[in-house]
């Protein structure tokens, strides 16, 4: 209970820096605006979707697994930076709970996420994209991304912990963008070379991308014959999800008690 | 509520740490009375800063005991937390805040409830004379403020002991005068505070105790005067020219029995006295040594001499 209240004050926390902040309200805005153009209409112009479709119908979820999974950097960004300003040390001598740092910082990261999805998926609409399956299917999609999104902010919150310095966070955050793109978020892993097609098909990216392509009733459905993952692109999506928050909570809180020891 | 044996409200015996092979602390022993100030005087890489972390639980010892408040640091970091407030060496408050907004958090991660952390906030803005910067984010803040706000965030659960790690390290004089006025303010309201140095004015001012610690260990304590009177006075003697410099070293080197240092900016030679030597007897020699002497005199010693002698090393500037 006081873990909660813990870990929604420093939730309120990043929520009010946030409208400190207008400047990073408006990147929020832009920054899939510029994904759409660039991957929609430049590299898009040149894909051809296997069994037909339209690109940018193909290329959304895509999209939108990008925009969950750069949690881990804003994660680790936050609380790296907290650590080189002394500021995680100071909670670490308050009576509060060992938990409370990571749980506020991964909370707090679900409200920026759900509304940066919300731009995404205004964005995606302005541009063609839609969600074809009616009310529950598109919930459900929703449900997973966010899902996602909240398990890799713990992956995000530990590496922060880990590195303790907002320099090398600096310099560690552009790595997550080739791990999204080593998946079938951007073209279909059909056409890879077989040892990158396994690496591809079993990055837990690769099954939320193709859960919310099912949902969602976007083309792009793997077929027959694909990875376990592929085919069970819903079951494999949140048993990775699951996975990954029953390595990294247990790791991230072990971490914040024992920093500095 | 505080449970202490006598006066000694923060106690360390033995005390050790180690990080890989090199040994931060060495068998640290302290105790520190119950509503004073305590300083802990030592050059950069002395352990003082790696004390203060053991001391208000973020580090564990290796080995050797410390408790606050009669809590256990290691084993009963919880209760020690209850009891304790920490400015370190960085202002370790959000920068994307205002001031209130950072003491409100600090409060109800303190468990004071949303209406005691406003109430805590504002109190202590008030107190504090920061009502009108409250509002503002804290990277507006001037060096001296940020360091006033981080020192009032670490108030805001009325700690028994404050630990404060060198709190004006890099101020200018005037925000310097304001912090110390904060904590004898502090330590007149009832708390105790430990402060880490290497200004040994700041030590001299403020501290009832001081501890020199060197190496991860106490190489001397006492209060001030005591620490000074273990010196013994300096003989100085000032020169006009420089090449009677030597001359006065060396004047001064028998007299006081050990090496003079000199000084050629200020064309000065000066010795600790271990004995009583009179004035008259010293500018007899100096002229039979034919040195003109410009200024010649008796000095107290400061802590600046203190550390000299008990180290054999200068203080970092």
């Amino acid at each position: 209970m006081t873990t909660a209240l813990d870990g929604w004050t420093l939730t309120r926390r990043r929520l009010e820096q946030l409208r400190h902040q207008p400047g990073q309200i408006a990147g929020m805005l832009i920054f899939p605006a510029i994904m759409v153009v660039l991957f929609g209409f430049v590299f898009g112009s040149a894909i051809a979707v296997p069994g037909g479709g339209n690109y940018r119908e193909y290329l959304m979820p895509g999209l939108f697994v990008m925009t969950s999974f750069s949690a881990l950097s804003v994660a680790m960004l936050s609380v790296a930076a907290d650590h080189t300003r002394g500021v995680m040390d100071r909670f670490r001598a308050l009576p509060m709970s060992r938990a409370a740092v990571p749980l506020g910082e991964t909370g707090a990261d679900v409200f920026g996420g759900l509304l940066s999805l919300a731009i995404m998926l205004a964005c995606g609409y302005v541009c063609g994209w839609q969600a074809h399956n009616g009310f529950w299917p598109t919930l459900g999609a929703i449900g997973v991304l966010v899902l996602f999104r909240y398990s890799v902010s713990w992956i995000g919150t530990y590496f922060g912990l880990l590195v303790k310095n907002e320099q090398t966070a600096d310099q560690l955050a552009p790595l997550t963008l080739p791990v999204t793109m080593l998946s079938n978020a951007f073209v279909p892993t059909g056409g890879m070379p077989a040892w990158l097609r396994v690496i591809c098909d079993w990055n837990p990216i690769s099954a939320t991308v193709a859960a919310c392509r099912s949902l969602f009733g976007n083309p792009g459905v793997p077929a027959a014959d694909a990875a376990w993952p592929l085919a069970n692109p819903i079951t494999a999506s949140l048993l990775w999800s699951l996975l990954l928050l029953a390595v990294f909570v247990p790791l991230s809180v072990r971490r914040f008690s024992q920093a500095g020891l | 509520m505080t449970r202490h044996h006598g006066d000694a409200i923060v106690v360390t015996e033995g005390l050790r740490k180690r990080f890989g092979t090199k040994e931060a602390l060495s068998g640290l022993d302290l105790s520190v009375p119950a509503g004073t100030i305590f300083g802990l005087l030592g050059p950069n890489g002395a352990g003082k800063s790696t004390a203060v972390r053991v001391l208000s639980t973020l580090t564990r010892p290796t080995s050797g005991r410390a408790t606050v408040a009669g809590y256990d640091v290691a084993t009963e970091a919880g209760e020690v937390r209850k009891r304790i407030g920490l400015a370190g060496q960085h202002p370790a408050v959000d920068d994307k805040l205002t001031g209130r907004e950072n003491l409100r958090m600090f409060g109800r991660l303190a468990r004071l409830g949303e209406r005691g952390a406003r109430a805590r906030a504002d109190e202590l803005l008030a107190k504090f004379d920061l009502e009108h910067a409250a509002d503002r984010l804290t990277e507006t803040y001037s060096g001296g403020m940020r360091r006033r706000i981080d020192l009032i965030a670490s108030l805001i659960t009325a700690p028994a002991v404050l630990f404060l790690d060198e709190p004006t390290t890099g101020l200018d004089p005037r925000s310097r005068n304001e912090i110390w006025a904060t904590v004898r303010d502090l330590v007149a309201d009832g708390t105790t505070v430990l402060l880490t140095t290497q200004y040994l004015d700041e030590a001299d001012q403020l501290a009832a105790n001081i501890a020199v610690v060197d190496g991860g260990k106490v190489i001397a304590s006492g209060t001030p005067d005591e620490l000074k009177a273990r010196i013994g006075s300096h003989l100085d003697v000032i020169v006009s020219d420089p090449a009677h410099l030597e001359g006065a070293a060396t004047v001064l080197s028998l007299l006081g029995n050990s090496v003079a240092a000199t000084d050629l900016d200020e064309l000065s030679a000066s010795v600790p006295l271990r004995a009583e030597v009179q004035l008259p007897v010293v500018v007899r020699e100096l002229d039979a040594a034919g040195v003109v002497v410009r200024d010649v005199g008796l000095r107290k010693p400061t802590l600046d001499d203190v550390f000299l002698t008990l180290t054999g090393k200068e203080v970092a500037a």
